[in-house]
């Protein structure tokens, strides 16, 4: 479903990514892991279009697509999520606002209030943050679950789960990863992680480790419990 | 200044033919004032207050500390136009050029829904008004100002240019010369208007200078929510706006003055405004400024009453070619008083914007509160604000908050939105929604969704 092909990528002429050859099939858990700075957060902006992020060479096919130059709200158009590593806020939009806008004239603006309504409550948020201006105020683990509310309501194919665990309290990644877990059916997701907590509660099919810009091991669940006891230098 | 290709979403630039019953000779003299009174048939004491307002407005200089004002030619402008013989109060009645403007603009449907009185300028008359009855009954007077003239003198008499001095500004000057047409509102004690009154400005000739004064007393205890819409034709000449608009909110009273400026590109609007709180009162301005060439408008308070409260809440947007000078100025001259300026302006594909803002606590003016905020916007790299807040605070016991931010509009939102598959256009107009929601939430629904659709048009016009 995604295929990247000889993907480098650069940021402020810096070269971050070299040559990336990946393959990401339907119905299956991905997770991505690597030291800071590896690349891992540059790969998922990059798949979401960030303007700021240059391809240099390479392609990217989704469905059998090349996508490489489409803007981002066309790769969102077209079935790619990202939840952010740190969300950012906005002053005066709700999440109520911007999900009417995202899915204008696809959903009666009243059933669509009626659905995130329902999600909110699966993922334990509170009402008032679905009025207020986003993420202002809020928590790290309001912020993540806002974004797993707004995947939710896209539907999209193809999730990437940039660290959606860090800065969030044990009971909400609980929550948000049986979330995850439930809905996965159908989908494909990349989740970005340093710990093993998350894969806890939802089990991946395969484990990606990312080292200066190259995948260089692949494996099982196994090989994420091996490098949270032995880190990464060892491999 | 302007360019009409700009202009190209604005939905209000049709022109109308011209059937006027009167129209000036180009230009202005000490005859053309005179004219002007004698049709209208004035009092002595009104032709002289006029004359006395066109020598101030021959020798006071052009303001140099705003926008730039160096092309108004007063030489190429008509003063005054009579577009019908009578005022209506059916607008079945207007001629048919007339009623199709209004149509179009969407004043008659307005006022069935949900006003309490309407008053329509076109040129320099008010050519349709209407208020409800039971108001009427209750002793609320809302007319022209030429009306209240003849039907009330001594009141026109005893407040008229009273607040707003004949040598104020070169612009009040010119306004008191040659004025025409605006309203006149009074409220009487007690009384709470539970709809708001909504006048309506229209311009329809070239090179044309509208000059409505209007004139607001409520008495103790009263509410009055007026509100006033303007537009005009796209013309590649400049036209003139200059008003005065002077407020008088006695004991206990609210005045609540929503404007949603909404004149082509070709405009210059240059209008002076001021109100005068008694104790406990409370005045509001609720300023929206997003046409016009040129603004420049600065909504006063002078709060002479105990524990009275004053407030500005303004939105200025300025796209290609326009400079949006606006503001606030609160004069606190007595304890225990209150003010609030909230701005909020937003420049775009080279426009500009300024704050300008004056807070003055008087001695004496004790255990006051002082509260402002502007924020700016500024979209991309060729757009421009500027702020400039002035502060007099001569009390010692008094508090005084004053923030300011200028926000570029940030890459990152916008792709944070795009990538939930906003499109960049519709992503820009969330977040400029977004940034003046503190204002717009003050204004009626039925005007918050005009003003939200204004921003959308003008954005999505300069963009695609």
């Amino acid at each position: 479903m995604l295929e990247l092909k000889n993907l480098s990528i650069n940021v402020s002429d810096k070269k971050i990514i070299r040559n990336l050859n990946l393959k990401l099939e339907k119905n299956k858990v991905y997770v991505l892991m690597g030291p800071n700075g590896c690349g891992k957060s540059t790969l998922a902006l990059t798949l979401m279009g960030h303007p700021l992020y240059k391809i240099k060479s390479g392609t990217i096919y989704f469905d059998n697509k090349n996508i490489t130059k489409s803007e981002s709200d066309k790769r969102a158009g077209a079935g790619i999520f990202l939840s952010f590593q740190s969300p950012l806020s906005l002053s005066g939009v709700s999440v109520f606002s911007l999900l009417r806008t995202a899915i204008a004239g696809k959903k009666d603006p009243l059933a669509l209030r009626e659905e995130i309504e329902k999600i909110a409550k699966q993922l334990k948020i509170k009402k008032e943050l679905l009025e207020r201006s986003f993420n202002e105020g809020s928590s790290g683990g309001e912020k993540k679950k806002l974004e797993l509310l707004q995947a939710s309501i896209l539907n999209p194919k193809f999730l990437m789960f940039d660290e959606i665990d860090t800065g969030v309290d044990v009971d909400a990644l609980k929550t948000m990863a049986k979330f995850m877990e439930k809905n996965k059916k159908g989908k494909t997701y990349l989740i970005i992680t340093h710990y093993n907590r998350i894969l806890k509660y939802i089990r991946p099919d395969e484990v990606l480790v990312m080292m200066e810009g190259k995948i260089v091991k692949k494996g099982d669940y196994k090989l994420a419990e091996e490098i949270e006891r032995t880190g990464y230098a060892k491999l | 200044m302007q360019n009409s290709k700009l202009n190209f979403d604005y939905k209000f630039g049709f022109s109308m033919p011209e059937n006027n019953v009167y129209k000036a000779k180009k230009g202005l003299n000490k005859k053309i004032v005179e004219d002007i009174s004698s049709l209208k048939k004035e009092p002595v004491w009104m032709k002289e207050f006029r004359l006395k307002a066109y020598e101030g407005f021959l020798k006071r200089k052009m303001p140099d500390w705003g926008a730039g004002l160096s092309k108004i030619n007063f030489d190429d402008i008509y003063y005054y136009i009579k577009p019908t013989e009578k005022q209506v109060n059916s607008w079945a009645d207007l001629p048919k050029e007339i009623k199709d403007t209004y149509d179009r603009i969407g004043v008659p449907e307005a006022e069935k829904n949900f006003l309490s009185g309407v008053s329509a300028q076109y040129e320099s008359e008010v050519v349709y008004e209407n208020i409800s009855r039971e108001l009427d009954k209750r002793g609320v007077i809302f007319c022209d100002m030429d009306t209240a003239l003849r039907k009330y003198p001594e009141i026109v008499k005893e407040y008229f240019g009273t607040l707003i001095s004949p040598y104020d500004n070169k612009f009040a000057s010119l306004n008191s010369a040659v004025w025409s047409g605006g309203s006149f509102v009074y409220i009487p004690k007690g009384v709470k208007l539970p709809m708001p009154l909504q006048a309506y400005f229209r311009i329809n000739a070239e090179r044309f200078g509208q000059f409505e004064r209007t004139l607001i007393i409520a008495e103790e205890g009263s509410f009055v929510h007026y509100i006033e819409g303007c537009t005009a034709p796209i013309y590649t000449t400049a036209s003139l706006h200059a008003a005065v608009v002077e407020i008088f909110v006695k004991r206990g009273a609210r005045v609540r003055y929503t404007t949603v400026q909404n004149w082509s590109h070709n405009i210059y609007n240059l209008v002076t405004k001021r109100a005068t709180v008694d104790e406990e009162g409370i005045m509001e301005w609720v300023d929206c400024n997003i046409g016009s060439g040129v603004t420049m408008k600065y909504p006063s308070v002078i709060l002479k009453g105990k524990k009275s409260h004053g407030e500005v809440l303004s939105i200025a947007y300025a796209a290609k070619g326009q400079h949006q000078d606006a503001g606030a100025k609160m004069y606190h001259l007595a304890p225990d008083t209150s003010s609030r300026i909230i701005s909020k302006s937003i420049s775009k594909d080279g426009g500009r914007t300024s704050y300008r803002g004056l807070v003055s606590v008087s001695l004496g003016a004790k255990n006051s509160k002082v509260y402002v905020s502007c924020d700016a916007l500024i979209m991309d790299e060729e757009s421009r604000s500027d702020t400039y807040p002035y502060m007099r605070i001569s009390e010692k016991d008094c508090e005084v908050q004053h923030e300011a931010t200028v926000e570029k509009l940030g890459e990152e939102k916008l792709f944070y939105l795009t990538s939930r598959g906003i499109n960049k256009s519709e992503a820009e107009t969330l977040l400029v929604n977004g940034f003046i929601e503190p204002v717009v939430k003050e204004i009626p629904l039925e005007y918050s969704i005009e003003l939200n659709r204004l921003i959308r048009m003008e954005m999505s016009g300069s963009v695609g």
